[in-house]
């Protein structure tokens, strides 16, 4: 046998030369997907002598087409498909011509399958679309359509089948094909190729049809050999989505990955996000040597020049052009499960490589996908399609999906049972400054506590105007500073008069109020600062906000807890009487409200104590938490 | 679309000449794309997992699979074990080959019998290929999951080989009962997996899927990687059984009175218990051989496998049930 191996190593050369095509055929119960499949396979010779036995056997007992073969229960995989006669799941089959080899995704029509669809649809380059010449463009083929173009297809052949049902008429096929440019002109960058075929006989799909001599285009296989599909992957920004931290003994620390977008090679420049550390790629690592380059959808493991902290989830990617990041983003849901979605749930996100909880906090609407009208949602049910919100825990990094598939996209993950309810697409972030990197300095909050010898927290005050918040805030600092500790305090009032300026008393603006407040008092325990704040804060979820800003233990939510008739009978500031003769709108106690905490760290009770005692239980306390000594 | 033109073969309107830009772009080969795949699918595993394991059934597929990992985590070895579910009744050929690799590579080998379908007597001879494979191989395989708590295990299985494999998932989710349900698979888009599992539940990963047989063979080719040298045509010893060449590979073989082997050039196009695989007639003595053989062959090659042979579904139902 040793003479045939040149033979082998040319026509193997000849293989890896080709190239891959991954395409979709949807299309409906009726419309012939599967014949239109099977007769794929069985015209490109890859249906075994077997296989044929047991289907000429199936088509006898099952068979919709007599005594002919069914290509249909070829492909119809699951027995219960068989039975029903439906394509229930996706399907993958493999071919290969002289051209390219070919990965289809064979999925059902039916709109409870919708879902099916959309995962088909994910990995695919181009997408067959079957309509039936009887019925022309129908519900269902604009439902498909539009699935096919959220999922980021461009390339659409419209295949208008079952042609010798209608007399191979060229009438029906131009006003089928003129029908469906008209609905598709919404859908964004499709290009579309007609072709009428008839897939049981096999006119236009591998064979120029005889009965259509009108028709000169391609057939649909020289269609699927010779279409371009360029991606762009390579000329994009290099990402990486770490994927594993590869440590085989102490000398050695690579990052594992599959490149997303662009190339890479020893030396580039990159940052690591969304840390935004900075090294320089030293070399790539591959089990056949060390590259000198990689680019798109290459697994590869880099080892970078610095010793960084990176770990799975992060992503190395072009320090001169960075991912976006952010926590909360605009994004298009697709629900995949019988549980609804609710917004407010929490959910696991899957991106790449990185898991975070995460809410969608609002559903602007849904989208019929008969008919792509925007319809007001408040739920979103399985197979339906909507455009929402979301509020993550965490920040990640993210690209809009138009841009780029793999880290354009996501799926939600249900906490308790942990299985997948939905997926989605990023469209872009609904904070402007997440295009700002961090910056990463030198000097850490840890050094900066060190030399201080403390430990930085906020010391945040709530409770009504009147409790004796600034009091208790103002005595505290004094004896912190006796104990030679750094301390800064935030009062309500002195913020107000200066970076609060332009804010009032709405709800909005109380929340804004809170905000800023929030984010200077982290940057004073970045500082390394005990930091007291005294602010009413009458609401729950800022308080929130602000503890969810903060690290683990930095955050001590203390209650002034005074009742509003003494905080009334005190008024210090004279504010409750104006308040009551309507003089000041939005007081809280008075015509706002005040959400007292259900879980503050300590609760001071200033009614039956004094603020000296007050301060004195406070100090006690964090000398508790070890944040100043007993 | 529709034109005066009355050549029906008109191509004018595509650039037949770039045709293979697709693969210029990306700067990688149909294999190479397979392999990076496959290699994304254990990383993400690896890292996912508490307890993953590799099953290694000792074939050509198995050894591609071996061969993914080793270059999934260099320079680490593969950080999992292999498990091997051993009927009894396998080739003599293939322990020794399984022996021999792990040694090689140093890899940590796990090797499961059901002791209770040994104690048992259970075997394909005595008691049927459908019970031989359901207490030695879909029972063992569960008891040795079990036994040491994987919560995923890699398998070699490839959606070209069988109908309902073509379903699916990479990611094919497992209730503690250790059942495929088909009509409840966790949708799988883009290259996102989920592998959570909750105590007891566990996953099968087959990272695989996308290979057709013939990538297989050409990536054997193109990276020289060992396989059992059952799958090469040689003169050997055999019975025909149930219209199937079966190697007598021991002693335990029943030969009817007067029946003595016939010594036939056969190899093996896939390889299990051996009085339940079928040798094919064959020359083919090397690689080159086996794959020009391939590019000719008209059948299929689980037809050399006894239990797929009951049904036309079969196989879903083994799976249902836990068989890999």
């Amino acid at each position: 046998m040793a003479d045939s191996a040149p033979d082998v190593e040319k026509y193997l050369q000849a293989q890896s030369a080709k190239s891959t095509l991954r395409f979709l055929t949807c299309g409906s119960v009726d419309d012939g997907k599967s014949t239109l499949i099977g007769r794929l396979l069985f015209d490109s010779k890859l249906i075994f002598e077997d296989q044929l036995a047991a289907l000429e056997a199936d088509s006898k007992r099952l068979g919709t087409q007599g005594d002919e073969i069914d290509f249909a229960l070829l492909v119809d995989g699951l027995a219960a498909e068989r039975e029903q006669g439906i394509t229930i799941d996706v399907a993958y089959r493999f071919f290969a011509t002289d051209q390219r080899k070919f990965v289809v995704a064979d999925t059902p029509g039916h709109e409870q399958y919708t879902r099916n669809m959309a995962t088909g649809a994910s990995n695919a380059d181009v997408a067959v679309i079957l309509v039936d010449a009887r019925k022309g463009v129908l519900t269902q083929t604009k439902r498909h359509s539009y699935i096919v173009s959220l999922f980021g297809i461009k390339q659409v052949v419209l295949a208008v089948n079952k042609m010798d049902l209608v007399d191979f008429d060229e009438a029906v096929f131009q006003a089928i094909v003129e029908d469906y440019r008209k609905f598709a002109a919404v859908l964004d960058g499709f290009e579309i190729t007609p072709i009428p075929l008839s897939a049981l006989a096999g006119d236009n799909v591998m064979q120029a049809s005889q009965a259509m001599p009108w028709y000169a285009g391609v057939t649909l296989l020289e269609y699927l050999e010779t279409v371009q599909v360029t991606e762009g992957l390579a000329e994009q920004p290099f990402r990486l989505p770490v994927q594993w931290v590869n440590r085989p003994d102490l000398d050695f620390r690579g990052f594992s990955g599959t490149i997303a977008s662009g190339t890479v090679k020893p030396g580039d420049d990159v940052l690591i996000l969304p840390a935004g550390t900075s090294s320089k790629v030293s070399r790539i690592v591959t089990f056949d040597g060390d590259l000198p380059s990689a680019g798109p959808r290459q697994a590869v493991t880099l080892v970078l020049e610095d010793e960084i902290d990176v770990s799975r989830g992060d992503l190395i990617g072009s320090a001169s052009d960075p991912s976006q990041i952010s926590d909360q983003l605009g994004v298009h849901l697709l629900w995949m499960h019988e549980e609804a979605l609710f917004p407010g749930r929490q959910y696991y996100l899957k991106t790449g490589t990185r898991t975070v909880p995460c809410v969608v906090t609002d559903l602007k609407h849904k989208i019929n996908v008969n008919t792509l009208e925007t319809q007001p949602a408040r739920k979103l049910e399985l197979n339906e399609v909507g455009v929402g919100n979301l509020s993550l825990s965490e920040r990640i990094v993210f690209e809009p999906y138009e841009r780029n598939r793999e880290i354009g996209s996501f799926i939600l993950i249900d906490r308790q049972s942990f299985a997948t309810v939905g997926v989605g697409l990023f469209d872009f972030s609904l904070r402007r400054a997440e295009n700002v990197v961090w910056q990463t300095l030198s000097v850490d909050k840890a050094h900066r506590a060190n030399i201080k010898h403390q430990q930085p927290c906020v010391i945040w005050l709530t409770g009504l105007s009147g409790s004796g918040k600034s009091t208790i805030a103002n005595l505290l600092e004094s004896a912190l500073h006796d104990l030679n500790r750094h301390t800064y305090v935030l009062d309500g009032d002195n913020v107000r008069h200066g970076l609060n300026r332009d804010l009032g008393f709405t709800e909005v603006d109380r929340v804004e109020n809170i905000r800023r407040v929030g984010e200077t008092a982290k940057l004073m325990v970045d500082a390394g600062l005990i930091t007291i704040v005294s602010f009413i804060s009458p609401y729950r979820s800022e308080r929130q906000m602000v503890r969810e800003l903060l690290d683990e233990g930095e955050f001590i939510e203390v209650f002034v807890d005074t009742p509003l008739e003494v905080c009334e009978q005190r008024d210090t500031k004279g504010l409750y009487k104006k308040a009551r003769a309507g003089e000041i709108e939005n007081f809280t106690g008075i015509d706002s409200e005040y959400q007292r905490p259900e879980n503050a760290d300590l609760v001071l009770h200033t009614e039956a104590e004094t603020p000296e005692d007050s301060a004195a239980a406070l100090l006690q306390f964090l000398a508790k938490l070890g944040i100043v000594q007993a | 679309m529709a034109s005066n033109n009355s050549d029906p073969l008109d191509l004018e309107t595509l650039d037949l000449k770039n045709r293979t830009k697709l693969d210029v772009a990306n700067g990688l080969t149909h294999l190479q794309q397979l392999e990076a795949e496959s290699i994304h699918i254990m990383r993400e595993v690896m890292a996912e997992s508490d307890k993953p394991v590799m099953l290694y059934s000792i074939g050509k597929d198995s050894s591609v699979m071996l061969h993914l990992a080793l270059k999934a985590f260099y320079p680490s070895k593969p950080p999992f074990p292999l498990l091997h579910v051993d009927t009894t009744w396998k080739f003599r050929e293939m322990i020794e080959f399984r022996d021999k690799r792990v040694a090689e590579l140093g890899l940590d080998l796990i090797v499961h019998i059901n002791a209770e379908g040994v104690a048992q007597g259970i075997g394909p001879f005595s008691h049927g290929s459908a019970v031989h494979t359901d207490v030695m191989k879909t029972q063992g395989l569960k008891q040795a999951l079990e036994k040491y708590g994987f919560d995923a295990a890699f398998g070699g299985a490839r959606r070209d080989e069988e109908k309902s494999r073509a379903k699916e998932r990479i990611f094919s989710f497992r209730n503690a009962q250790h059942r495929w349900d088909p009509k409840n698979q966790r949708p799988e888009l883009w290259h996102i997996y989920n592998g959570r599992v909750r105590q007891g539940e566990s996953i099968r990963v087959f990272p695989l899927s996308n290979w057709t047989e013939l990538d297989i063979w050409q990536y054997i080719y193109q990276e020289a990687i060992p396989i059992v040298p059952l799958y090469f045509a040689k003169k050997r010893p055999v019975v025909e059984r149930d219209g199937m060449k079966i190697l007598v590979d021991d002693d335990r073989i029943p030969l009817a009175t007067g029946e003595s082997p016939r010594e036939e050039l056969v190899r093996f196009r896939t390889l299990g218990c051996y009085p339940l695989t079928g040798a094919i007639s064959s020359t083919a003595a090397d690689l080159p051989a086996i794959i020009e053989e391939m590019l000719v062959t008209r059948t299929s090659e689980r037809q050399g496998r006894a239990i797929d042979h009951d049904e036309s579904s079969s196989m879903e139902k083994k799976k249902q049930e836990g068989y890999f």
